[in-house]
């Protein structure tokens, strides 16, 4: 079980028009495991994290190529609804965006979406629970989400994640926006959640990598060899965080994590 | 003498001979009197409506029907007929305008790709917004009244609402738009990335957030509906009896702004009484949708 791949994807290239943004990608993601994506800006690890729950469709002219894997169902296949896919596989965003509601509707939102039919209640306290923002927030769950802090409001937009009980949580840059004590608080969330959960995080900040993950893939971008002069990103290696940031395969990868560059 | 010269040099005084200074102030009171004199026609209207309109109020005003000019009581009678008829053509109008310039403005802000299409659309829509209100209701006249499409009905206060709500539209279409556009793509992609469908996305996050100018928009476009003439003489003409059932708004029906038109030009006073009775109400009327529609942009939302 512990070293099942939950996502995998076998030669993906995605690029936006003409652009080329992130080429030729193979990369498994095991379940029940928190997944780190690292590397310099503008290399496609973003990108990447967007193509795997189809959030990428609402790019236009954003296309795909290569084969990106959810438990062995090709995800970009015609057949699937990118709406069912988007339900397996939540998504966290850098700014927190919680819905201008109240706390308890923010969460039930993505319950009601879901087609939940349970008690609502409990729910709504079990995913501000699980996301650990149960106790700062349950006197004032009639209030609106954006009176909440920043952090709180990142927390929030966890649990309505976790609200559509889903198998996979794809974070883009969730602390990027916050102080270092919320960025803590989230990475503890991050540890209680990654025992029922897939976890895929992109993130600048290598210590949060080393602190939360357990795998960890780099991104590095080159220079386009066309005309056009812009990066492509691609994958230099993933490996189990410890053996990515001590001894690393790649020269590259290396040089990133000592500060040589980047 | 060095002492004396630097003094001068560093004199941070304001001088009011500088022709710098003289210019900024006169140029300052100029554009104040110009702005106190954009006002006077709005001040001068209010005042010599409400003096004129607002001695003849009374609980016969707002109840009895008109009179024919020239007939024998005396008394004009009263406006009722007319302050209903506004509220039903002007009902039926956002009836029609809403329903079709909400959806058109998700349209284009939600599912347009900024394409062709939606740039006509967009295009269309200003320039509706630039058709001369007698347009409105030629138009209609040609289509609806002289056809009698409508249940054989010729003149009535549906083809009235028909004429006003082309008039409310582009209104509509444009702040549902604008308000939508404003509402941060932040909100849209934590819907959608939880595995909401578009209609959910709208329905429950973008459409109540944006709700505040929607509305806003909606109620101006019905004050400005309310306050046309043009189109309704072409359309719901005028009729000087009450309302009695369902059916009559398949008939000609009265309106503030046609009695006024109408009464105004007679030759009796007590007529003319009776349409600076109604301008009065009229104005009311626009004024408090006005208000309204400061209330809805107020509106404190989450």
């Amino acid at each position: 079980m512990t070293n099942k791949t939950k996502i995998s994807l076998e030669n993906v290239s995605i690029s936006y028009g003409e652009s080329e943004a992130v080429k030729n990608v193979y990369l498994k993601i095991p379940a029940g495991k928190v997944t780190a994506f690292i590397g310099p800006s503008g290399c496609g690890k973003s990108t990447i994290l967007r193509s795997i729950n189809r959030m990428n469709d609402l790019i236009e002219k954003c296309s795909l190529k290569g084969r990106v894997l959810y438990e062995g169902q090709d995800l970009y296949s015609p057949n699937i609804d990118p709406i069912e896919v988007r339900r397996k596989i939540g998504m966290v965003f850098q700014q927190p965006n919680p819905f201008p509601k109240s706390i308890y509707e923010n969460i039930a939102f993505g319950a009601r979406v879901n087609g939940y039919k349970g008690n609502m209640d409990e729910l709504v306290e079990r995913a501000l629970r699980k996301a650990a923002v149960w106790d700062e927030c349950k006197d004032k769950l009639k209030e609106s989400g954006c009176s909440l802090s920043g952090g709180q409001q990142q927390r929030l937009c966890i649990a309505r994640t976790i609200a559509i009980e889903p198998d996979v949580i794809l974070m883009d840059e969730p602390c990027s926006a916050l102080d270092p004590i919320s960025t803590l608080k989230i990475e503890e969330t991050m540890h209680q959640l990654k025992k029922s959960y897939t976890i895929v995080i992109v993130t600048h900040n290598m210590q949060q990598a080393l602190r939360v993950s357990d795998i960890t893939a780099f991104y590095n971008a080159e220079v386009a060899s066309g005309k056009s002069g812009g990066k492509i990103g691609y994958l230099v290696e993933s490996n189990d965080t410890e053996k990515l940031f001590n001894n690393p395969d790649q020269k590259e990868t290396k040089d990133y994590i000592s500060g040589k560059f980047g | 003498m060095i002492k004396k010269e630097k003094n001068k040099l560093n004199k941070l005084d304001y001088n009011i001979r500088l022709s710098r200074n003289i210019c900024n102030k006169l140029l300052t009171y100029t554009i104040i009197v110009f702005s106190l004199i954009s006002i006077i026609p709005l001040l001068l209207v209010l005042i010599y409506v409400l003096i004129k309109g607002g001695s003849q109020l009374n609980i016969d005003l707002f109840l009895l029907e008109p009179q024919p000019p020239g007939s024998q009581t005396g008394s004009a009678g009263g406006i009722g007929n007319a302050i209903i008829g506004t509220i039903i053509i002007t009902a039926i109008a956002s009836l029609i305008a809403v329903p079709i310039g909400v959806g058109g403005g998700i349209y284009l802000a939600e599912y347009s790709k900024g394409g062709f299409f939606s740039k006509f659309i967009r295009f269309g829509t200003n320039v509706l917004a630039g058709v001369p209100s007698i347009i409105a209701g030629v138009f209609i006249y040609a289509v609806v009244v002289v056809t009698k499409v409508i249940i054989g009905s010729s003149f009535s206060g549906v083809a009235g609402g028909m004429a006003l709500s082309i008039l409310m539209l582009p209104m509509v279409i444009k702040t549902t738009d604008e308000g939508l556009k404003l509402v941060s793509d932040d909100l849209r992609k934590g819907a959608l990335g939880l595995g909401a469908t578009m209609y959910t996305t709208i329905v429950e996050i973008t459409l109540p957030h944006a709700f505040k100018s929607i509305a806003t928009g909606i109620v101006l476009g019905l004050a400005r509906a309310a306050g046309e003439t043009a189109p309704l003489i072409f359309t719901a003409l005028f009729s000087y009896y009450h309302i009695s059932s369902f059916n009559d708004i398949f008939y000609e029906m009265s309106s503030l702004s046609v009695l006024i038109y109408n009464f105004a030009l007679e030759p009796y006073s007590a007529q003319n009484q009776l349409a600076w009775a109604a301008s009065f109400i009229l104005i009311f009327i626009v004024l408090i949708l006005n208000i309204f529609s400061r209330l809805f942009s107020r509106r404190k939302s989450y």
